[in-house]
C-alpha cells in the first residue's frame, strides 16, 4: 500500500532537475523522462524532458514540490485517520 | 490563519493534498530558464500571501530584469517599473496606501547598479516595504553580462577574460550595506539551492512579511539566486558552482533582525 | 466670492493643488521652483497627505508613477534641467496611462544654464522629450491666477484621460506676485476601476505596466494612445485672443512673453499698427485651427514671441502652411526683452510685407 505519491504537470515542467536530489536519498523515486525504458514520448510539447515518479515508496516529505521553481509538483499523502 | 486541508480519493484511499501549487499562482507557465531561483521565490510569496489572506492588501513592483513579468504569474495587483526604479515606484505605492503590504522583486543588476540611489534612500528613510534581492551574480534579461555583484574572476559575456577586480571593481554586498542604515528592520541572506535552506527561506519571506504588516520599516531579503543560462551550466551544476563560489562570498544568514545587526559568523 | 491674496506663482499652484484634493507630492529641490516643495513640505504633512522630498527627480517621478498608478492624485514639480532627468518615466508614465500633474518651471538652458526665466523646454514639452510616440497635455499658465487655477484642471483632465498633464510655466511666474482668488473647485468624476488598490475577488488582478513584448500587442497600445490624442485634440483646446479681429500681424506668444506681447500690441495699437495677439493655453493641443483662420480674417504676418531660440514658430508655421511670413523674436539665456522690442519686431514686419 502506497504511503504517498506525487502527480507532475509535465507540459509545464521543464526538466531542470533539481528535484532529484531534493528527494530524500533512502526514497530516490523520481527519475527523468529520458531515463525511462519505453517512455514515449519522453519529451513534453516544448521540448523537455519531464520529471517522473518511478518508484511506489514516496513518503510525502513535499522537498521535491518545495524546490520546484515551476510548481508543477503536487504532493499527496495518506489521509490519517484521527479521532478527535 | 489555519491552512484549510484538502483532499483527494485514489484507490478507495483517502489523501491529503500536503502540497500544490499556489493559488495565488496564476496558470500562465513561467519565462524564467529551467532551474531559476524566480520562480521559487515567486512561489513562495505566493504561498505566504494565500496563507496569510493577504492577496487584497497586497501590490507588488517588478521591474526591468527577469523578474518584469512576475505580475504574469503573482496573481496581485503589480506596476512594472523601470530599470532601478522599483523602490521609487514602492515608495509612492506606500505613501498613498500605507495599510498596504508593498514588494519589489528585483535583481543584482537593478538593485545595486543602476538604481543604487534609490535603493539605498528608501532603506534610509525606512520606507514600510519589502525588497526581494534576486543576486545571481551576472545581467540574466540582457544574456549574461558582467553585474556588479558578479565575482572576482567570473566569466561573463562582458568579462570574458574574468572579472578584474583592479579595473572592473568589485562584487558588492548591497545587503551588507543597506543594513548599515537605520531605516532597514531586517536583512537576511537566504537560497533555495536545497530542500532544507528552502524552507528556511520560506520563513525569511514570511517574517518581512510579518513585519512589514506591523509597519516596521524596510526589509530586505536577498536571495542568493542561480543563472544557469548565464552561467552557462546544467541547473544542477549551477547550484555546485554557487556551494563553491558565490556562498563564501556572499553567506546565508541574518544580517539585521529587529533593527539590529547580528554578529558576523564565518564568511570573508 | 472668494478673498483675493497676494501670493507668488509657486506658492499658489501648491495651495492650489492642495484645494483640488492633491494625494502625495513627490518632488526635489531647484531653483526657481523650490517654494513648491516648500509649501507642500509644510502644509501636506500638517493635513495628513504623503510628501516625500525624493534623493532625486528620477525618484520623484518614479514615485509620482507608483502612487498615480494606485489612482490617487499626485503631482511633482521642477525646473528645466530636472525635468529632463524625469523624461524617462514621464514616457513610461504616458505609456501605462497614469493621471498625474507635472509642472516644470522653466529655466535658461541648455545644460546646467541659469536660474533665470526661459521658455526653451517647448520641444521636450510638446513634441515628446522622452522615448516612443506619446504627448502631455501641456497647459502654458501667463498669470499667478493660472497657476492657482491649472492644477484642478490638470488634475480633471489627467484622470480624464489617463494621462500626464504638464503645467509649463517659468521662473518669471513662478517668482513673481500677484493677487490670487481661489475659485470654487469641481471635481470631475472619473473611472478609476484600472488603479491598483489590492486585488479583490471580484476583479482580476489590475497591472501597472508599459512593457508589451509581443509587437502586435504594443502596436494596438500605440494605436490606442494615438486614438486617445486625436480625441483630446478635437475636446481639449484653450486659447485666448486679443484685437485679433482687424489684426494685419498677430502676435503668437505664452506664458511669460504673452504678457510682454499683450503690452506690445497696445504700444502699437497706439501708434496705428494693427497689432494683435493669439495666445495659446494649451500647447498641446496647439491652436492650429484658429491661427490658420485669422489668415482667413486677413492676418498677414505671423510672430512668434519666446523666450528661445524659436521653437513653438515650428507650429506656427505648420498652422500658416506656408500662406503668410512667420517671424520669431525672443530673447534666451533668462533675458526677458521689453515690449518696445516687439514693437519694433511688429513695424519690421509690416514694412517687409
Amino acid at each position: 500500500m502506497i504511503k504517498a505519491f506525487i502527480e507532475v504537470d509535465v507540459e509545464i515542467c521543464k526538466g531542470c532537475e533539481l528535484c532529484i536530489p531534493a528527494c530524500p536519498p533512502k526514497v530516490a523515486c523520481l527519475t527523468m523522462s529520458n531515463e525511462v525504458e519505453g517512455q514515449t514520448p519522453n519529451t513534453n510539447a516544448k521540448g523537455y524532458h519531464f520529471v517522473m515518479q518511478v518508484k511506489d515508496n514516496c513518503i510525502g516529505c513535499g522537498n521535491c514540490a518545495i524546490v520546484c521553481p515551476d510548481s508543477v509538483i503536487t504532493v499527496y499523502k495518506l489521509a490519517k485517520e484521527k479521532k478527535k | 490563519m489555519a491552512k484549510e486541508k484538502k483532499y483527494i480519493e485514489k484507490d478507495g484511499q483517502k489523501f491529503e493534498v500536503v502540497w500544490e501549487k499556489p493559488k495565488g499562482l496564476k496558470d500562465k507557465p513561467m519565462h524564467y530558464c529551467p532551474g531559476c531561483a524566480h520562480g521559487t521565490l515567486e512561489k513562495f510569496i505566493m504561498e505566504v500571501l494565500d496563507e496569510k489572506d493577504l492577496k487584497e492588501k497586497t501590490i507588488g513592483v517588478a521591474p526591468v530584469g527577469c523578474s518584469v513579468f512576475a505580475y504574469d504569474y503573482m496573481n496581485v495587483d503589480m506596476h512594472e517599473a523601470a530599470h532601478g526604479r522599483a523602490t521609487a515606484v514602492a515608495t509612492g505605492i506606500s505613501r498613498v496606501f500605507p495599510d498596504h503590504l508593498v514588494f519589489t522583486i528585483q535583481g543584482d543588476g537593478d538593485l545595486a547598479a543602476i538604481g543604487t540611489a534609490e535603493t539605498i534612500h528608501s532603506c534610509n528613510r525606512g520606507e514600510n516595504i519589502i525588497i526581494f534581492f534576486v543576486n545571481n551574480a551576472i545581467y540574466g534579461m540582457t544574456g549574461g553580462q558582467m553585474a556588479p555583484t558578479t565575482l572576482g574572476g567570473q566569466v561573463t559575456s562582458s568579462s570574458p577574460d574574468g572579472r578584474n577586480l583592479a579595473t572592473m571593481g568589485y562584487p558588492i554586498k548591497i545587503s551588507d550595506m543597506v543594513a548599515m542604515l537605520p531605516g532597514t528592520h531586517y536583512v537576511t541572506r537566504v537560497a533555495f539551492n536545497n530542500p532544507t535552506n528552502s524552507r528556511k527561506a520560506k520563513k525569511a519571506i514570511e517574517k518581512a512579511i510579518d513585519y512589514s504588516l506591523e509597519k516596521k520599516g524596510t526589509c530586505l531579503v536577498e536571495i542568493v539566486g542561480n543563472c544557469p543560462s548565464g552561467w552557462k551550466m546544467t541547473p544542477l551544476e549551477s547550484y555546485d558552482w554557487w556551494e563553491e563560489n558565490m556562498i563564501p562570498y556572499y553567506p546565508l544568514g541574518v544580517i539585521k533582525d529587529k533593527g539590529v545587526l547580528v554578529e558576523k559568523k564565518g564568511g570573508k | 466670492m472668494s478673498e483675493k491674496l497676494l501670493m507668488k506663482g509657486n506658492e499658489a499652484l501648491a495651495e492650489a493643488s492642495i484645494r483640488a484634493g492633491i494625494d502625495a507630492y513627490f518632488g526635489y529641490p531647484i531653483t526657481p521652483q523650490s517654494e513648491i516643495l516648500e509649501y507642500f513640505s509644510k502644509w501636506l504633512p500638517r493635513k495628513g497627505i504623503a510628501f516625500v522630498q525624493a534623493e532625486s527627480e528620477v525618484a520623484s517621478i518614479n514615485m509620482v508613477y507608483g502612487a498615480g498608478g494606485c489612482g490617487k492624485r499626485v503631482m511633482t514639480s521642477t525646473s528645466s534641467p530636472g525635468f529632463s532627468l524625469m523624461m524617462e518615466g514621464v514616457s513610461y508614465i504616458a505609456c501605462a496611462e497614469i493621471p498625474c500633474v507635472l509642472v516644470n518651471v522653466q529655466r535658461g538652458g541648455p545644460g546646467l544654464g541659469t536660474i533665470q526665466p526661459s521658455q526653451g523646454d517647448y520641444f521636450q514639452a510638446t513634441k515628446g522629450g522622452g522615448h516612443g510616440d506619446y504627448r502631455m497635455i501641456v497647459l502654458a499658465p501667463n498669470s499667478v491666477q493660472e497657476m492657482a487655477d491649472f492644477p484642478g484642471l490638470g488634475f480633471n483632465l489627467a484622470e480624464k484621460y489617463r494621462m500626464p498633464v504638464l503645467i509649463l510655466a517659468d521662473g518669471a511666474l513662478g517668482q513673481m506676485m500677484e493677487k490670487v482668488e481661489f475659485k470654487e473647485y469641481k471635481r470631475w468624476e472619473a473611472d478609476m476601476s484600472w488603479a491598483t488598490t489590492g486585488k479583490t475577488p471580484d476583479r482580476e488582478a489590475n497591472i501597472i505596466t508599459s512593457l508589451f513584448i509581443e509587437p502586435e500587442v504594443m502596436e494596438q497600445v500605440n494605436l490606442k494612445l494615438q486614438a486617445k490624442y486625436k480625441k483630446i485634440e478635437r475636446e481639449v483646446l484653450e486659447y485666448e485672443e486679443y484685437h485679433t479681429d482687424d489684426a494685419e500681424i498677430v502676435i503668437v506668444s505664452y506664458g511669460i512673453s504673452s504678457r510682454l506681447s499683450k503690452k506690445a500690441v497696445d504700444l502699437a495699437r497706439e501708434q496705428g499698427i494693427k497689432a494683435g495677439l493669439l495666445r495659446p493655453i494649451t500647447l498641446w493641443p496647439f491652436p492650429t485651427k484658429p491661427i490658420s483662420d485669422l489668415i482667413e480674417k486677413g492676418a498677414k504676418g505671423f510672430l512668434s514671441i519666446e523666450l528661445s531660440a524659436g521653437q513653438m514658430i515650428e507650429d506656427v508655421r505648420l498652422a500658416s502652411n506656408g500662406r503668410v511670413p512667420v517671424k520669431h523674436y525672443g530673447k534666451m539665456g533668462g533675458i526677458i526683452p521689453a515690449p518696445e522690442e516687439i514693437v519694433d519686431e511688429i513695424k519690421k514686419m509690416m514694412e517687409e510685407k
